[in-house]
């Protein structure tokens, strides 16, 4: 055999080390010289469902980075039971209450099975009351993560709405090209990237096409199969709806000052610190009484990770927080961060909490603070189910991150309404109570017995440090003691803790008369 | 204590419960709709009955809507449905 320029290059030699000959052995997928090559835009939803290869009993997902504002989700469903297509298992990585419109296709059987973070409104109750003859599978954000990388939840086609995208399917949550109208910017899509990366095909909806390269981050287009145009994917005013409003309730932002006090004071306040809030309205307004501390101490956090908020991009552009690592946006402030400040980076579900990556961000963390629907007198917390006993919340990165941080600040106020928030037991149990070392409470501090020093450093500091068990007879003797709640028989969810083992199962909620 | 009219009292805002009260058919009725009815709906009809006790009655129907409303506030907003259905004013029960 002779090459182009007449050298030998023996048959037998190419047969031995496994390779073809130039020219004669052309790889037919080889794309042409010069030439522009077929783009991935189907025309429609439907299109994209039918070459996706979509049928009966496979898996699917969505993100929920638009979360109370999602559009894309009811959109795709619908075209799905049109086309009669059944038993899917439905695989989101969370849902919210806008998601209402599934309770008819699991009537109908087009979804037979969910995996989610949470679940909120009519669906959740629906479920809480049986709805479904399989269980939801509650995962964190790094549980989902590293089950859909080692293959534990696999998914067949996923459908990722994206607020720009090119021809080829590199989308993104951010639109750098100012001559776009309506971009719905949902800033990061870190829980997608995993979905992107891991399912056998990627479908990206989009409301913007706009020119290549669309170079925004996000999603490579290495890694999409179809791109859909549709009018609308989503309303970014609803992203900080819900469980990210900022805060004006009093009360709040009292458990919230506490909090700050605690951390400045727990002793991981520190030059060069990291820090985290979770969702809720005092968790994400502790970062507001922070401030005045790091300018007085001259302390400056490292890196701020998970849900970014504008609060977070306020202390990011004073210079008080050098990077931040960005899963999902929690208002549009913070999603339009990622596209302007450089060291406000989007990173993927995997690195921000895989549990069994050691290197993950989550490790690195110091201090978290975390909401609690429920928290009982060995620190365990509830998060996912109501004090009535129906699905109202997410497992989120709750558990992942408690894990990961060395101080893990769980604030709740003591009661909500007539409710105990300090219990004997949870409800249900999300996040062991061996994770949570302080919790910040309206009527008092307490302090989890395994961290004394955590204790003596607040009560050095004048904090009146409070058993836990005095705060949950303080609110029983508000409230009284409740009723156990009318749990049936039934299985309607399993709880699961980021390594994927079973921590809790949620009963069904039989109706009183 | 003889209910006289209806008698009402108390708000639907949160941490509230709104009360009205009349003669009924002979008997104690209470309907009762709470936010908390699984955890203290069964503690909130022990709270009425206790004041119907208290004050006399023996037969009344009783509607409430309860938004999480402690014991105490339950107790005030019964009482006071109670004194205005029996057209009794104020009879100084509270200051007991």
């Amino acid at each position: 055999m002779k090459n182009n320029i007449g050298h030998e290059i023996d048959q037998k030699l190419l047969d031995r080390m496994n390779f073809g000959l130039y020219g004669r052995d052309k790889d037919p997928r080889t794309a042409e010289k010069g030439k522009v090559h077929d783009s991935k835009m189907v025309a429609s939803i439907e299109e994209a469902i039918k070459r996706s290869g979509l049928r009966d009993g496979m898996t699917i997902s969505f993100h929920h980075h638009f979360r109370d504002g999602d559009q894309v989700l009811n959109q795709v469903m619908e075209v799905i039971a049109k086309l009669g297509i059944k038993n899917l298992k439905l695989a989101p990585s969370s849902l919210t209450a806008v998601h209402a419109p599934l309770v008819e296709h699991i009537k109908n059987g087009v979804v037979t099975s969910i995996e989610s973070s949470g679940c909120r409104g009519t669906l959740a109750d629906e479920i809480s009351h049986g709805l479904m003859d399989t269980p939801v599978v509650f995962r964190s954000h790094g549980g989902r993560a590293s089950a859909i990388a080692d293959g534990r939840l696999h998914i067949d086609v996923a459908f990722l709405g994206a607020t720009v995208s090119d021809e080829y399917g590199n989308a993104s949550g951010t639109c750098l090209d100012e001559s776009v109208e309506n971009a719905a910017e949902c800033g990061s899509l870190g829980y997608a990237k995993v979905d992107a990366q891991y399912a056998d095909k990627v479908v990206i909806i989009t409301n913007n096409i706009v020119a290549y390269p669309n170079a925004a981050g996000g999603i490579p287009g290495n890694q999409v199969d179809y791109v859909v145009k549709v009018d609308s994917i989503g309303d970014p005013a609803k992203i900080s709806a819900g469980a990210t409003r900022f805060t004006k309730n009093p009360r709040d932002l009292m458990i919230a000052e506490k909090a700050a006090q605690v951390i400045i004071n727990s002793g991981y306040f520190k030059d060069g610190m990291s820090l985290q809030t979770g969702t809720g309205g005092a968790s994400l307004a502790v970062t507001r009484f922070l401030t005045d501390a790091m300018l007085e101490q001259g302390v400056k956090a490292r890196f701020a990770l998970g849900g970014i908020t504008g609060q977070m991009v306020k202390l990011h552009e004073m210079g008080l927080i050098d990077t931040l690592l960005d899963v999902q946006d929690f208002d549009v402030e913070a999603a339009s961060s990622l596209r302007r400040n450089p060291n406000h980076h989007e990173i993927d579900g995997n690195t921000y909490a895989s549990p069994f990556d050691r290197t993950a961000a989550i490790n690195q963390l110091d201090v978290v603070i975390l909401s609690a629907l429920e928290i009982d007198t060995s620190f365990n917390v509830n998060v996912l189910v109501g004090s009535d006993g129906i699905i109202r919340g997410a497992i989120g990165g709750h558990p992942d991150t408690a894990a990961g941080a060395a101080l893990t600040v769980i604030v709740s106020p003591l009661i909500r309404g007539r409710i105990p928030c300090v219990v004997d037991k949870v409800s249900t149990l999300c996040t062991d109570g061996a994770l949570c070392d302080v919790l910040v409470t309206d009527a008092g501090v307490a302090v989890n017995p395994r961290r004394p020093e955590v204790a003596e450093a607040l009560t050095k500091a004048g904090i009146r440090v409070t058993p836990i068990e005095q705060l949950k007879a303080d609110a029983e003797a508000v409230v009284g003691k409740p009723d156990d709640l009318p749990f049936g028989e039934k299985v309607v969810a399993l709880v699961t803790a980021p390594d994927g083992t079973v921590i809790d199962v949620v009963r069904e909620i039989c109706d009183n008369d | 204590m003889e209910l006289l009219k209806t008698g009402a009292a108390g708000t639907m805002e949160s941490g509230d419960i709104y009360v009205e009260v009349d003669k009924g058919a002979g008997g104690v009725e209470i309907e009762l709709q709470s936010t908390v009815a699984s955890l203290y709906g069964r503690r909130i009809k022990e709270v009425i009955s206790e004041v119907l006790k208290e004050q006399g009655v023996s037969s009344a129907r009783i509607t409430a809507n309860d938004k999480g409303a402690l014991d105490c506030t339950i107790r005030a907003r019964v009482a006071t449905a109670l004194l205005r259905a029996s057209e009794q004013g104020d009879s100084g029960w509270w200051k007991k």
